[in-house]
């Protein structure tokens, strides 16, 4: 019959070192900025006929095309960059943090229709 | 019984891929929170954070799919200038216009934020691996970008349902 210190669970993999926050930092901060992006593109495109129109690229989808492509765009470029430059550095993440969420807040706010179509 | 080409794509992009992300989510939510390194030994740890990769990328997978698929796909069906399209039909009658005009309109913006969030979650996941076990605000940062991702898909989800059922795509 097993001991209870048998039994008990080991530590697992005790001494590995934790990789640099760089490339964690760069996907946080760029989910924030695609997010405001999204926010930003859809209050644009309602306070402006002629931004709505351009966000338009495609006729069947309408304006969310250009909405969504662009954000799609703005993540994945944002992402990138953001890795090249943090990729070995290691940024404080709290910081990193409390600017994405304040850029996720903002993009939610964006995409609610109480506050976009205001700017009808 | 009979579904058209329109309704058979409605389905995969709200109950298809809805679907795997509501599996991928729960399996991805009990798994980062039990992650804990006094939890698990080594071994288990390996396997459990192979699981943990494969769920919150297939949510991530799943939540690209279903935006992907509504937006391209089912969106211009129900936008479309016919008559006897969702759209038209919920803006004919005043008592239905809030349906397009906020529930609609929130909805084909917001569901673009959860695969965002996914995507962030399940990189961070894939990224730290077993480190998060150790490190209890990496967990907790990631736990909340999947939580958020969920939140949003759900926002987005629920009223497609409703959307649905008071003018459906046919």
């Amino acid at each position: 019959m097993a001991t209870p210190a048998e039994i008990q669970p080991q530590p697992a993999v005790p001494g590995e070192a934790e990789p640099p926050s760089g490339p964690a930092a760069a996907m946080i901060l760029a989910g924030g900025i695609a997010v405001f992006c999204m926010g930003l593109v859809t209050t644009l495109g309602e306070a402006s006929t002629g931004i709505g129109d351009a966000l338009s690229w495609n006729d069947r989808v309408g304006p969310l095309s250009g909405k969504t492509l662009i954000t799609v765009i703005v993540f994945a470029v944002s992402w990138g960059a953001l890795h090249a430059y943090w990729r070995r550095s290691n940024p404080l993440l709290r910081s990193i943090l409390i600017a994405s969420v304040a850029l996720i807040v903002l993009g939610l706010v964006g995409t609610f229709p109480t506050f976009f179509q205001a700017f009808q | 019984m009979h579904l058209t080409y329109r309704e058979w794509w409605a389905l995969i992009h709200g109950i298809i891929f809805g679907a795997f992300f509501l599996l991928a989510f729960s399996g991805g939510l009990a798994g980062l929170w039990s992650l804990r390194a006094e939890l698990v030994t080594a071994e288990g740890l390996r396997e459990r954070v192979r699981r943990l990769k494969l769920g919150t990328v297939t949510m991530a997978v799943a939540a690209w799919g279903t935006v992907a698929t509504g937006t391209w796909i089912v969106y211009p069906w129900y936008r479309s200038k016919a008559p006897d399209s969702p759209k038209s039909k919920l803006l004919a009658d005043p008592s239905t216009a809030d349906w397009h005009e906020f529930g609609m309109e929130w909805k084909e913006h917001i569901a673009w934020i959860a695969p965002i969030l996914a995507t962030v979650a399940a990189g961070l996941v894939v990224y730290y691996g077993p480190a998060l076990a150790r490190n209890r605000t990496l967990r907790n940062i990631a736990l909340g970008f999947f939580v958020a991702a969920f939140a949003t898909a759900a926002a987005a989800g629920i009223f497609g349902a409703l959307i649905t059922k008071a003018a459906p795509v046919h």
